[in-house]
């Protein structure tokens, strides 16, 4: 019988625990040089020897067993609760030797856990370039443990490392600091109020509120023998016990490490000169963002085109070979188009990816962070805020995990709100089919095109209306906690190729099966819904329509087309469509407008499917919707629909609407309450159909 | 005395007594302590936050938290 251990890779930010994850595991997933990336639990089974096998668990980055941030919180609730089902058997504190002395905090903290602790030293690779020597064997002894040196990028060391979680159950659990030196006569009492509880776990245990078992801290208050004390002494007990794990430290690297000073580079120094230079840091980051949205559209046109094209031959192929009737229209009319409007998006994101990865990867997001955090203060956010306001352009959800790094309550508050206006990719395609219709394909001053400036403006909107909405809300807040900011600003170094691929690959993955279960469902309704009808003047369409025409003055296609959108009007999304027409009519749309927006708050991207669908075009064609949709009439003024009015207005309700349930659903996850995302669903909305009724009355 | 605040880029000085209360946990973890060596590397554009390399950690704070670390300046060598 072989044997499964359990093993958590915890160090602090930004060691290389995704990438040694990686390496170890060959399944990957996330990884970046923007401290405290890794957000989610990942992990992995691998096998050991011939009978042992490690579930492995990749943990977000924490600088010690104190949290003060939910994704710390995530390692501390592991490694105190003994029942969870994840609670390891062993655990290797991943660090960096350049930042050995920082690392080794929460490496003696874990190991006065009491649980065998493993130092997995990485970026070994780097060791000779900064003249860096180490005594591995008088290390060990100091620290009571297997010390390994590791590099994830060279992949060396990893045969080591894995015997040393093999022989895990020879690791010596003799602590590092003795607890009862933070406070003897605290700790005395302590240790007589539970005789059988591991001192130190208590003490984290008091520290921060961690359920765990039976003991919590109420409990601990509640018992009589034992004083509890007030906050503020905890927090000095706290401050002095890292003192005193620092002076352990320090008088054990003395003895173990040497750093050839002359040795240390200025690359650092050299980089930081420009990227964070007063005038040109903040010109290269406009030219990086720039170049991104520019390469993002340049580069996806041609496998947009490719996969547009072959889903469209795909449905006619269904259409032409599967048996004519309900299934095969379901499958070539509903699904097929349906799926396509969301793999068209994959280049796209795909490209959006790989820069976020290679600019968190490269150590620059940092410095974006320093440059900008002067800036987003003023609009009640952090420098980090600019995080998630970046990634936002691809999708708003990742964005608002992103901002799980902001320190200040109140700053995160702010930056989750206000996410949503930044133009997240599922807003595009709205954009480019309605910009294709109303704004003229001609160049100002012979050089800018009219729809890409249009295109530029709409990004622009989006950040401009998410700052000032963060202005707004940091005004209108009533949430009083104490901020401050801390942020590593880390080496500088090459992306690692692995970790970007399989970001981009995992990322991609995600965000399209995501997306596309929504969008098949949303499709298979839509379909539903307009193809059947309540009524008898749905199902004898064709008469009525026969015995309503001239037939001698038209074609059969006209014929067909005329039955077809009888039928669609009294279908059942007719009937819906028709019963809010007095809503939307004020902002220029007819009712199949109004039913595609109604359907966009699953997904906006749906918007355009649901216009093909409900036009009766078999396919996402764009070409063919957009032809048709230039033909639309508006039933009330006359005219064409789509007018550079109405154009407008519906461009300014995608921009502003809040259309997206997934992200709602995360926003709640991660504000605990309802209550945000519901003033966002109904702030939004409602600012977005107040300015696009304004825009449509002045401009018509 | 003069804090973390006051010194000039370039400048290096011996981290003193600090604000206990108001200091945040995090930043003794990141080693920022007492007798520790602190350089200002760099002031951000707005003159905040500032860039900081204390005992080998590269990190940035912002002002009000730096005005709470009193230090002591190290004479140029
Ligand atoms: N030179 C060198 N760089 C490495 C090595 N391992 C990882 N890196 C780099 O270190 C950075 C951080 O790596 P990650 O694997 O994301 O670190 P992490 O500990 O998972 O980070 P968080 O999840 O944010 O806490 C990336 O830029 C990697 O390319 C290594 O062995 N040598
Ligand atoms: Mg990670």
């Amino acid at each position: 019988m072989s044997k499964q251990i359990n093993v958590a890779l915890v160090g602090n930010p930004n060691t290389g625990k995704t990438s040694v994850f990686n390496t170890l595991t060959g399944l990957n997933q996330k990884v970046g040089n923007y401290p405290g990336i890794t957000v989610d639990k990942k992990e992995a089974v691998i096998k050991l020897s011939r009978n042992l096998k490690a579930h492995t668990l990749d943990l977000p980055g924490t600088y010690s067993l104190n949290a003060t941030s939910l994704d710390e919180n995530v390692v501390i609730e592991l490694l105190l609760n003994k029942n969870d089902k994840d609670y390891p058997d062993v655990v290797v504190v991943v660090s960096d030797i350049e930042n050995l002395k920082r690392n080794l905090l929460l490496f003696t903290q874990i190991k006065d856990l009491g649980l065998p602790t493993i130092l997995a030293i990485n970026m070994a690779d780097r060791m000779d370039r900064k003249g860096i020597q180490l005594d591995i064997d008088l290390l060990e002894k100091r620290l009571h443990t297997k010390v390994n040196l590791i590099s994830a990028r060279k992949n060396k060391g990893f045969d080591d490392l894995k015997q040393s979680i093999i022989d895990y159950q020879k690791i010596s659990l003799v602590p590092c600091l003795d607890a009862s030196e933070i406070d003897t006569a605290y700790f005395e009492s302590l240790k007589k109020a539970y005789p059988r509880q591991d001192l130190y776990k208590l003490w984290l245990v008091i520290t921060q509120d961690v359920n765990f078992g039976k003991t919590n801290r109420n409990k601990i208050a509640a018992q009589n023998e034992f004083k509890p004390k007030s906050n503020s002494e905890i927090k000095r007990l706290q401050q002095k016990e890292t003192i005193k794990r620092y002076q352990f430290i320090n008088a054990t690297l003395k003895e173990t490490l040497t750093k050839d000073l002359a040795l240390a580079t200025g690359l650092r120094a050299k980089i930081d000169r420009i990227l964070i230079h007063k005038v040109w840091g903040y010109v290269i980051f406009l030219a990086i963002l720039f170049l991104i949205f520019q390469t993002i559209y340049d580069w996806s046109t041609y496998p947009m085109d490719f996969i547009d094209e072959s889903f469209l031959l795909f449905s006619e192929f269904v259409k032409q070979n599967f048996p004519a009737g309900m299934l095969s229209d379901l499958i070539s009319e509903g699904i097929i188009p349906g799926i396509g409007g969301i793999v068209i998006f994959v280049p796209q994101i795909a490209f959006l990816f790989l820069f976020i990865a290679i600019l968190e990867e490269t150590g620059y997001m940092s410095r974006v962070v320093f440059l900008m955090d002067r800036v987003m203060r003023k609009f009640g956010m952090s420098g980090k805020s600019v995080v998630p306001l970046v990634s936002g352009t691809a999708c708003a959800i990742p964005a608002v995990m992103a901002a799980r790094n902001i320190e200040s309550w109140k700053e995160r508050l702010v930056t989750i709100l206000v996410v949503p206006f930044t133009t997240c990719s599922a807003r595009l395609p709205v954009y480019l089919i309605i910009i294709s219709l109303v704004i003229p394909d001609e160049r100002w001053l012979g050089v800018f095109n009219y729809q890409g400036i249009t295109l530029m403006l709409l990004y622009l909107l989006g950040f401009g209306t998410a700052v000032a909405s963060g202005w707004l809300a940091s005004k209108m807040l009533k949430v009083d906690f104490k901020t401050y900011f801390v942020v590593e600003m880390p080496n500088y170094k090459l992306p690692i190729f692995k970790n970007v691929v399989y970001t981009v690959v995992e990322k991609t993955k995600s965000f399209v099966f995501g997306a596309g279960k929504i969008i098949l469902a949303i499709s298979i309704i839509l379909w539903v819904l307009a193809s059947y009808g309540p009524t008898d003047e749905f199902s004898n369409a064709d008469e009525i329509v026969k015995s309503s025409t001239d037939l001698s003055s038209i074609t059969e296609e006209e014929l067909e087309t005329e039955i077809s959108s009888y039928k669609l009007k009294h279908s059942y999304i007719g009937y819906a469509g028709r019963a809010i027409e007095p809503a939307v009519t004020p902002l220029g749309y007819d009712w199949k407008i109004g039913i595609a927006i109604i359907s966009s708050f699953a997904a906006r991207e749906v918007f355009v499917g649901t216009l093909a669908t409900i036009y009766s075009v078999g396919n996402e064609d764009e070409q063919t919707i957009k032809t048709r949709m230039a033909a639309e009439t508006n039933p009330i003024l006359g005219g064409p629909l789509f007018t550079f009015a109405s154009g407008i207005s519906l461009l300014l309700f995608y921009a502003f609407a809040m259309q997206c349930m997934s992200t709602l659903a995360i926003v709640k996850r991660e504000t605990g309450t309802w209550k945000w995302p519901l003033i966002q669903l109904f702030g939004m909305s409602g600012f977005a159909y107040v300015v696009a009724l304004i825009a449509f009355q002045i401009l018509k | 005395m003069s804090t973390i605040a006051d010194l000039k880029k370039g400048q290096k000085a011996i981290i003193g007594e600090m604000n206990a209360q108001e200091i945040p946990l995090k930043l003794l973890e990141m080693g920022c302590l007492p007798g520790n060596q602190v350089e200002l590397i760099q002031i951000a554009p707005f003159r905040d936050p500032l860039y900081l390399n204390i005992n080998d950690t590269f990190l940035s704070i912002r002002k009000e938290t730096a005005k709470l670390i009193n230090v002591n300046l190290i004479e140029d060598e």
